[in-house]
């Protein structure tokens, strides 16, 4: 045994005379770091830099089978999940992998933010990062193309008429989006070689500028309130700080970031081998229509913005925010670069902090369900529930069959079940008179369509009286008080009487 | 050593340690291959530039293709098969395609057929963000999954987020066919609005005033035909 110590060594030491890697990677492995930061809050950047390695190597052995064509990429998919043996893990692990990096991603942004991570001297360390976030939101949406079904060609349709909003440029940036006329085998191709050459280069360059940055700047130290970041003092203090009760990175602190690392592949295994792989959802066939196309969840909360922006305010909205929003992210450690890191010393940042993280989890909860989209099927598919028609005139029941067949349900639900695009209808009666109802069919206004030229005065009249009857717990009927104080009003004298017909 | 006088790097220096040139001869040398450098770092951008014309033009090249080699005129079935009054999905193969295309080149449209000749021809793309729009024959209405646009039965837009109503293909009759003028997945950026926008709910008098003219074109007031 001693012997092939020996010859190890010697084989070693040939190498490291050539290639002298060995000495420098050791001396980076054990550097100084300050105690405090051998933390399990610093183990975040580590795992994501694992999970990109995980990456790289499932979208290397997936790209042995995947076809990049438009006309044969859903088809390889296919066959990656039921003829390749272990091809629907290998995608299970991919797609995971991917929402996984996501989230340790953000993660590692809201901890780095919250402990000043970005202040002197690590300014750069930060703005890289922020192109590495935008980068690794890069990689999800291109992925989420590669996985060419029915979301990844209208989610392609979505990104186009964005890109179509630009003023002047935009309709070349579409041509150029798309390589071709339509969505087809261009855009498929152009997709596959960002996600795969051009996406993947740029991240793993910055990366490596990212932790070399990290290495030769030192792990940011823990934040003490009043301990105060300046450009004149810092970097003898964080020398001091090292100096007295410094650690080796590696084995003292780095034992946590390879615990961390390892929870978190197992937990990506877990998810594959439980969840499975994403989709592919139906076929990329335009012509089927019947999809309601849905981005993956880092892109859901985009959708659910993009739903409630005003019409006039939706262009402006969709460039000048995002533009903002990532200056402003760059710009941090320059105007920010100095004073305190600790969260208790810095209340404005943690509340922004805690506003982004609800507002984006809000919308991505909304994104989820979708409450502003008629739902296609409700009208065929949710019945009337039996209470409201029970004990019914045969005119109300009329309006019920009205109410089903013009596909009111689409939008408004009654007994819970139907769309909540519009108002759920199962009390209407007790906030519109039959007048007001009457009106807001036939001439549409808020948000509703009118209904005018779709409904016969039949119709409208069975349906009004449906909708009279629904009350719920026999609450009382609105009543048009103006109405009766008009009725009341002697008539002749008649300058106080209010107009007739307004509400 | 002649050696030197000839090829004077700097490892022949080193082995040459015992003859040092003069100072002067070096700064001369030192002078000339700084320029010489100079020139080798000039030519490489020249070089680099001359490359960068053939790429950027591969790049650019989809944005600058002619609008005409992008369109046709396309058979999209037969009047007798469109019924008065409704309105049909129908499919195209689109006209500019690649074999590997596949499916995604198959195009659908919403035909409608007002009477006699009178058509109006859909585009499937919701004018908020592109999703397919669905015809609801019974409420008269398109409406969008995605984000709840919904258009009446003449393509102008009836509520939700779209600024405009549904795009509209040229089309004509032709031998008893109905023919559009497609190729290009339509955006806001290849027909900008110049309809009225966001025409919520009007009094019934401006509707009638503002559609009289328009009455005889059939035009759908909140868009224009789509390509122009």
């Amino acid at each position: 045994m001693a012997g092939m110590k020996q010859v190890a060594f010697r084989v070693y030491d040939w190498f490291e005379q050539r290639l002298g890697l060995g000495q420098p990677l050791i001396e980076m492995a054990e550097h100084q770091i300050p105690e405090s930061t051998s933390s399990w809050w610093y183990v975040f950047g580590s795992a994501a830099t694992v999970i990109l390695v995980l990456q790289v190597m499932t979208g290397i052995l997936l790209a042995l089978v995947y076809a990049p064509t438009a006309g044969e990429a859903w088809n390889s998919l296919q066959f990656l999940d039921h003829n390749v043996k272990l091809g629907w893990f290998l995608r299970a692990m991919h797609g995971w992998g991917s929402d996984f990096m996501v989230a340790i991603v953000l993660i590692h942004l809201a901890q780095v933010f919250t402990f000043g991570a970005y202040k002197y001297p690590r300014e750069l360390t930060w703005m890289v990062g922020v192109f590495l976030l935008l980068l690794t939101l890069g990689m999800a949406f291109t992925g989420q193309v590669l996985r060419f079904d029915q979301d990844a060609y209208w989610g392609l349709g979505i990104g186009a008429s964005i890109l179509s909003r630009v003023p002047f440029i935009g309709g070349a940036l579409v041509d150029i989006m798309l390589g071709g006329p339509i969505i087809g085998g261009e855009t498929l191709s152009r997709f596959f070689s960002l996600h795969v050459f051009v996406i993947p280069g740029i991240l793993l360059a910055l990366v490596g500028v990212h932790l070399w940055m990290v290495v030769r700047l030192g792990i940011n130290d823990w934040p003490m309130p009043g301990r105060i970041v300046s450009r004149k003092t810092y970097m003898a203090d964080y020398h001091k700080l090292t100096q007295k009760n410094g650690i080796p990175f590696v084995p003292d602190a780095a034992w946590k970031d390879a615990i961390f690392a390892a929870v978190i592949m197992l937990a990506i295994m877990a998810c594959a081998l439980w969840f499975g792989p994403f989709g592919p959802s139906g076929q990329p066939d335009p012509t089927i229509i019947q999809t309601v196309p849905k981005p993956d969840y880092p892109f859901l909360w985009i959708y659910a913005v993009l739903a409630y922006l005003p019409p006039s305010l939706e262009t402006p909205v969709l460039f000048i925010a995002p533009t903002i929003a990532i200056l402003a992210m760059l710009l941090l450690p320059l105007v920010a670069g100095e004073g305190e890191k600790h969260w208790s010393r810095r209340p404005v940042a943690v509340l922004m902090l805690l506003v982004i993280a609800v507002s984006l989890g809000v919308f991505t909860r909304l994104g989820m369900y979708t409450p502003w989209s008629p739902i296609m099927n409700a009208w065929s598919s949710d019945p009337t529930p039996a209470a409201d028609l029970k004990d019914r005139t045969p005119l109300e029941r009329a309006g019920a069959i009205v109410f089903e067949t013009k596909q009111c349900r689409n939008c408004h639900s009654i007994g819970g079940a139907g769309g909540m695009r519009g108002p759920a209808l199962d009390s209407i009666a007790t906030r519109m008179t039959e007048d007001q109802m009457i009106r807001q069919v036939l001439q549409g206004g808020g948000n509703m369509p009118a209904y005018g030229d779709a409904l016969s005065p039949a119709e409208t009249t069975a349906l009004v009286h449906f909708l009279d009857t629904l009350r719920q717990g026999h609450a009382p009927s609105a009543i048009d008080a103006s109405k009766r104080l008009a009725d009341a009003t002697p008539a002749p004298s008649g300058q106080a009487a209010p107009a007739p017909g307004r509400h | 050593m002649e050696q030197h006088e000839a090829k004077p790097d700097a490892a022949v220096e080193e082995q040459a340690q015992g003859t040092p040139p003069a100072p002067d001869d070096r700064a001369a040398m030192h002078s000339r291959r700084v320029f010489l450098f100079k020139l080798s770092l000039l030519m490489n951008g020249a070089v680099g530039a001359v490359l960068a014309v053939p790429i950027v033009g591969y790049l650019l090249g989809p944005a600058l293709r002619k609008r005409t080699s992008e369109n046709a005129w396309i058979d999209v079935g037969k009047v007798a098969d469109f019924p008065e009054g409704q309105t049909r999905l129908v499919d195209f193969r689109n006209p500019v395609t690649s074999p590997w295309d596949g499916q995604s080149a198959n195009i659908p449209c919403w035909v409608r057929r007002i009477s006699g000749d009178k058509f109006q021809v859909f585009a499937i793309n919701c004018a908020h963000l592109g999703c397919p729009v669905r015809w609801f024959a019974p409420a008269r209405l398109f409406m969008c999954p995605c984000h709840g646009g919904v258009y009446y039965e003449d393509g102008s837009r009836a509520s939700g987020p779209p600024e405009r109503g549904l795009f509209e293909y040229q089309h004509k009759v032709e031998g008893g066919s109905l023919m559009i003028y497609a190729g290009k997945m339509p955006t806001l950026a290849a027909k900008n609005c110049t309809g009225p926008r966001l025409t919520q709910i009007e009094p019934a008098a401006a509707i009638d005033a503002s559609a009289a003219p328009k009455a005889t074109s059939l035009e759908n007031p909140g868009s224009e035909s789509w390509p122009a």
